[in-house]
């Protein structure tokens, strides 16, 4: 049997990674240098994050957010993500990055 | 081999064609990124799309900042480096991106 692949599969490699993240803790830096720790709580297509139980990473200069146990970041507004390294699959998204170029180019 | 043709839907896939061919060269190798904010990247480039975004692993950060000496106008150039296990790298952020650099 032929399995044949949906041509018009919307491309969005990372949103895929992000949401076999959830669950995990992470640090989004922000373009402002905020930076937030949390865990990783839901991810869109836009790449917008929802982080519970955040605190404030690095010295604490920036706003005390003591009262604030969950926050959406606007996905525009991330600089980074730092993730934790031995819950990703290097290897994995080797592949998924060669497959997304192809579909790209088409 | 001529007997068996590709199926429609698989496009040309080991010729270098756009820049973004270029970056796909460099997945799984070490790499140089140039950001925005005179800050630099180097690390092992794992997965990427089309708007830049990437994962890069056993990133190590250069931020360089200017202080200008109010007497004597001097550039004081200092940079900063840290090291991170694994990033993910915004595109809008990425001004460039090439093989590491190397010391002549």
């Amino acid at each position: 049997m032929l399995m044949l692949m949906c041509v018009c599969v919307r491309l969005q490699l990372f949103y895929s990674f992000f949401k076999s993240l959830v669950g995990k803790d992470v640090v989004v830096e922000l373009k402002n240098d905020l930076s937030i720790c949390g865990t990783l709580h839901s991810v869109d297509q836009y790449l917008n994050i929802k982080l519970t139980d955040i605190s404030v990473t690095d010295p604490e200069k920036y706003p005390h957010m003591l009262s604030v146990k969950n926050c959406f970041i606007r996905g525009s507004v991330v600089r980074y993500v730092q993730l934790p390294a031995d819950e990703v699959d290097t290897q994995l998204l080797q592949d998924a990055a060669r497959k997304e170029a192809m579909q790209q180019k088409q | 081999s001529e007997d068996d043709p590709l199926p429609p839907q698989q496009p040309s896939t080991n010729t270098v064609e756009e820049p973004l061919d270029l970056i796909r060269l460099s997945l799984d190798e070490r790499i140089y990124v140039k950001m925005k904010n005179d800050r630099e990247l180097r690390g092992r480039l794992h997965a990427y799309d089309q708007h830049l975004n990437m994962i890069l692993g056993d990133v190590e950060e250069t931020v360089t900042t200017v202080e200008i000496d109010e007497e004597t106008y001097e550039e004081l150039y200092k940079s900063t480096k840290r090291n991170i296990p694994m990033l993910f790298v915004r595109g809008d952020g990425v001004v460039l991106v090439a093989p590491p650099l190397r010391v002549g």
